[in-house]
């Protein structure tokens, strides 16, 4: 399968990008891993006239962590990266939890968490982590860079609030008040397939008292759901066997499954509830991870 | 490699965008005419007429196309060709030398890693991949590092088995510390 033609430049900086997207107008597509753009251009559901390949752009490739803990996340940063990351490892659990079930091994190579953000599919994994932990996605442009938070940065399935000549040029998770806890389960088929049902907990803690929780869901619904209620059940508290069930409850409430070929949307919601459950409970097991 | 367009005028031929890459491929460098979208799995098999790379799926789910690229596995079928601009490819070609079989394809011989042997290029070069990084894998990580990769002969066993057997062989060759 052929994608349509296209042109096709590799600029070797941000600012000569950017101009070539602006120039590009609606019919221009940022390439980055191309995991998920050179399969849709393949099938043609994706024909840009303009692909503007930004794996020549110096510097994004980094994942790293400021002094205060909040974690920065490079466009050219691949999932491979972050699933042998021992910074994420050691103060991440819920991205170390999901990085490992992306996709499969060789797409990991390749795929990029700044473009699956992009990519806004409302079966993508990352979009759920990093809207439970609060994350953004810092755009730049020819006026500069601004920051959007994940809850208003995906706009509908397939569909991100980035200008035609922005560039999501890195994904920001905000420094832990405490310490994290969390996870990332996701059901599956078979290695590689969409997320049947995906489950993102993070949770900061000071002792036993939850000071921020998020919780969001993959795969059920139109676009990423952010599970609020879920996460407000345990806000304040301490984990004990009744708020968890809250949790599990009101998140299992915010899902909005379909019956499909990958199961019922009455298995799927109460696989939301067990994945919550099943997180939450790990939490309460094991020690917390330290902030960066 | 040679494309032949319908004639559509001159004006139309002189939109079809080519560009000039280099790259090695096996160790060898290689400077080629490519359209943009040309695949880097279809640069290989049909520009190279290096035919072992197999395309199966199309579809970014069998690995039946999996490459090196800079010594990283890659779905071939998923990559520009342009993409590989100043970069190295590895194919299955690459692996044996004029008299030997690499490991991974004496052990597949020796374990009946195959039985088809359609998505055998693919899966050889992922175990590379791994390999390369972890001489010593478990395997449970051969298995975790091949699980992009189909095989419908369903002989996951003996190409587990394979690799095991490679990682066991290069390890006896290498130079001790």
């Amino acid at each position: 399968m052929y994608p349509s033609r296209f042109r096709y430049e590799a600029p070797h900086s941000a600012a000569e990008a950017i101009r070539l997207l602006a120039a590009g107008g609606d019919n221009a597509k940022v390439l980055a891993g191309g995991q998920s753009l050179v399969p849709l251009m393949k099938l043609r559901f994706a024909a840009p006239e303009l692909v503007v390949d930004i794996n020549n752009l110096p510097g994004l490739s980094y994942h790293r962590a400021d002094p205060d803990g909040t974690l920065r996340i490079g466009a050219l940063c691949r999932h491979a990266d972050l699933e042998r990351s021992e910074l994420l490892a050691r103060t991440q659990p819920t991205m170390a939890a999901a990085a490992p079930l992306i996709a499969d091994p060789i797409v990991r190579n390749r795929g990029t968490l700044v473009g699956s953000l992009c990519h806004a599919d409302p079966q993508g994994d990352w979009a759920s982590v990093v809207l439970s932990l609060g994350g953004s996605v810092v755009a730049q442009g020819p006026a500069g860079r601004r920051s959007i938070p994940m809850t208003d940065f995906v706009t509908g399935p397939f569909q991100n609030l980035l200008a035609p000549d922005e560039i999501a040029v890195e994904a920001v998770i905000p420094a832990a008040q405490g310490e994290r806890r969390g996870g990332y389960l996701k059901l599956e088929r078979r290695v590689g397939d969409f997320a049947t049902v995906g489950v993102a907990v993070s949770l900061e803690t000071s002792g036993e008292v939850v000071r921020r929780a998020g919780i969001a869901l993959t795969g059920v619904g139109g676009s990423t759901i952010a599970a609020t209620e879920a996460a407000a059940a345990l806000t304040g508290h301490s984990l004990t066997t009744e708020s968890i069930s809250a949790a599990a409850e009101a998140a299992a409430e915010a899902a909005r499954p379909r019956t499909d070929h990958r199961g019922s949307a009455e298995y799927k919601r109460h696989m939301v509830a067990t994945f919550v459950e099943r997180i939450l409970t790990r939490c309460t097991a094991e020690p917390a991870e330290r902030a960066a | 490699m040679t494309t032949v367009y319908s004639d559509r005028g001159d004006d139309a031929a002189a939109q079809v965008p080519m560009r000039r890459i280099k790259f090695t491929v096996n160790g060898e460098k290689k400077i080629a005419e490519v359209e943009p979208r040309l695949l880097l799995a279809h640069l290989i098999r049909q520009g190279l007429r290096l035919t072992g790379t197999h395309t199966g799926c199309d579809t970014t789910n069998c690995g039946a196309c999996t490459v090196l690229v800079d010594g990283q596995a890659v779905k071939s079928c998923t990559m520009l060709a342009v993409q590989v601009d100043g970069r190295e490819i590895q194919t299955v070609e690459g692996l044996a030398s004029a008299s030997e079989l690499h490991p991974l394809q004496e052990g597949f011989r020796e374990e009946h890693g195959l039985q088809c042997g359609f998505c055998t290029p693919g899966m050889m070069l992922a175990a590379k991949a791994l390999l390369d990084r972890n001489p010593d894998p478990t395997e449970e990580e051969v298995r975790w590092a091949l699980s992009g990769n189909l095989c419908r002969c369903t002989g996951y066993q003996n190409i587990v088995k394979s690799v095991l057997w490679a990682a066991a062989k290069l390890r006896a060759q290498a130079p001790a510390d």
